[in-house]
């Protein structure tokens, strides 16, 4: 029998990066002279044509109010965002579609829970669970929760020279009196990947709430809500080959029903009087306005995409090339790494010894390659790590192994300018 | 290798980043001013022993990439003696040669910066310093920035 005629994604595990590099109009181009290498992926992925034309199409020819018209293109736009909404359960295998709000990102998603939920379920003295990790967009919302309400953070401390949380001393961090644990599921500047079933597990023994920081990890692999058993998660389009300005917020239905809007205005109500109004339905009255059609469409068009490509290829591939880059790295003079040492996600933070991180980027633009040095937006782990900013490379399956290894040439080549 | 780097990381702007000059804290400063760029994390202190409104002695410290870090140095270097009209002015000269690498007049050893005008993302850590410094002179306590947005 053909080998080749039964192809699932399992038993066929390579990816033709070259073609998928065709799918990409961005990564076609020169930048100072040079190639462009695009490795600043964690901060935001490049799009697809295939993304790209159905924001168009959806332009050129369906364009209007969605939920509001009876017209023939306010149908169409209504049923291309309820589309979206269906498509973004399966995604992530929502057991129903009503537990998909549309948010701008991963930011706005946290802030609604924060916010919404936050307000109304905790009281003084209870606890907000985050982990040293976190990205500004899951620290800062907690902190404006924590003000309001006269709650207490307290932060799953990292162990420094590998990057990974103490799960040795969850138990004594994930106690009754708290009520919710907001933790990353991928690390942005370490690269390490949380065992977040295994939180959610044990938060779910306490009757803890839990929010998953999907950010990271939406589009780089697998993501099942239900396998998980996460409370909430929250993730954005544009890091996963979608369009800015759009993400999801994951919400088990029932606590969503017992969660109040979080803003206010049209699309979100079912009737309004001067003085009292009723909501809408689980998810419609959270979102309030008109929302970001073009936007769901381009990240339905997304999420087909990497389906098409495959999740767990694209998984198996990220690590590989992490591990390269970092094993890569590893073997340089005066290069500190940050993060574990072995099951990373695709993405290495290093420092190279007396050359600061942005002086590093500069010199890597000059020569085409896209990488980001800075903060990360975790400028408490960074004081954590004694450091003011780190470099890093962040990778996507449009990335290719001898990418790294140009990569690593100019980075020894950075050094030497350095130190002439 | 890198000859059009070579513009923006003049090797007088790597000595001065590897072996900063004045690079220590004056005990009796009467002015001082911080710029903090948090994006970059770059980080200046200066001080300043002023007299009869002239710079008596100026010495920086902080941590940063090599362009804004030679920049405090040079500055430090360049500033002893000038009256606080004086270092107005050479604000004003040292904006207009890193934001369009054009330089009003002989501008000495501060020349070397020209070449951070093609790398606009670079300018704010050049100028941090020369914000820093008019900030001392103007006795403003806030610390302050050249980052118009923090991540
Ligand atoms: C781990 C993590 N969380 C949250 C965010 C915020 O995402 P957004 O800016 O799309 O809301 C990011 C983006 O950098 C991230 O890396």
């Amino acid at each position: 029998m053909n080998t080749e005629s039964c192809t699932t994604e399992l038993d066929h595990p390579a990816l033709d990066v070259e073609s998928i590099r065709r799918e990409f109009p961005i990564l076609d181009q020169t930048v100072n002279g040079h190639p462009l290498v695009y490795l600043d992926n964690a901060a935001s992925s490049q799009k697809p044509r295939a993304v790209i034309d159905a924001i168009c199409r959806y332009y050129e020819h369906d364009n209007a109010n969605v939920h509001r018209g009876i017209h023939e293109l306010s149908n169409r736009a209504s049923t291309a965002y309820e589309a979206g909404r269906k498509r973004a359960a399966q995604f992530i295998n929502a057991k129903h579609t009503s537990e998909i709000v549309f948010t701008r990102g991963t930011t706005e998603g946290i802030n609604l829970v924060a916010q919404a939920w936050g307000t109304r379920h905790l009281r003084k003295g209870d606890k907000i669970l985050l982990t040293e990790m976190e990205h500004h967009s899951n620290i800062v919302p907690w902190q404006l929760l924590a003000e309001r309400v006269g709650a207490e953070i307290q932060y799953l401390p990292v162990n420094d020279d590998r990057g990974l949380l103490d799960l040795s001393r969850l138990d004594e961090w994930l106690t009754s009196d708290v009520k919710v644990f907001a933790f990353t599921h991928i690390s942005n500047s370490l690269g390490t990947v949380n065992p977040a079933a295994e939180f959610c597990k044990r938060a779910r023994s306490l009757g803890i709430i839990t929010v998953v920081d999907a950010a990271q990890s939406a589009g780089h692999g697998p993501l099942d809500v239900q396998e998980l058993d996460c409370d909430f998660l929250a993730f954005s389009g544009h890091k996963m080959c979608g369009p800015t300005g759009i993400g999801v917020l994951y919400g088990r239905q029932e606590l969503l029903e017992a969660t109040p809007p979080y803003q206010g205005g049209g699309d979100m109500i079912a009737t309004v009087d001067y003085h009292k109004s009723t909501w809408n339905k689980v998810p419609h009255k959270f979102e309030a306005g008109t929302p970001h059609i073009s936007g769901v469409v381009g990240l339905h068009a997304a999420m087909d995409y990497l389906d098409r490509i495959g999740r767990n290829r694209i998984a198996r591939y990220d690590h590989e090339l992490g591990a390269h880059a970092y094993e890569e790295l590893a073997r340089l003079k005066g290069i500190r790494l940050f993060g574990p040492h072995i099951g990373r996600a695709g993405l290495v933070s290093f420092l190279m010894t007396d050359v600061h991180a942005h002086d590093l980027v500069t010199v890597a633009d000059q020569r085409g390659f896209a990488l980001r040095g800075g903060h990360h937006c975790n400028q408490p782990l960074m004081k954590k790590l004694g450091v003011e900013s780190t470099a890093r490379a962040s990778f996507y399956f449009y990335n290719t192994h001898q990418e790294i290894d140009r990569t690593i040439e100019v980075l020894k080549e950075i050094q030497n300018f350095f130190t002439r | 290798m890198f000859d059009d780097l070579n513009d923006l990381y003049q090797q007088v702007i790597l000595d001065h980043s590897k072996c900063p000059r004045n690079f220590h804290k004056l005990d009796h400063a009467t002015c001082t001013a911080q710029g903090h760029n948090p994006l970059c994390g770059d980080n200046v202190t200066l001080y300043l022993i002023m007299e009869n409104n002239v710079i008596k002695d100026i010495s920086f410290q902080g941590s940063g990439c090599a362009i804004s870090k030679a920049s405090a140095s040079i500055l430090t270097d360049s500033l002893k003696g000038k009256s606080a009209a004086d270092v107005t002015a050479l604000f004003d000269k040292v904006h207009a040669m890193v934001t369009t690498g054009k330089a009003g007049g002989d501008m000495g050893k501060l020349a070397v910066f020209a070449g951070v005008h093609k790398f606009p993302a670079r300018v704010k850590c050049a100028i941090l310093p020369w914000h820093a410094v008019v900030s001392a002179i103007d006795g403003n306590p806030e610390p302050v920035t050249t980052e118009s947005q923090n991540g």
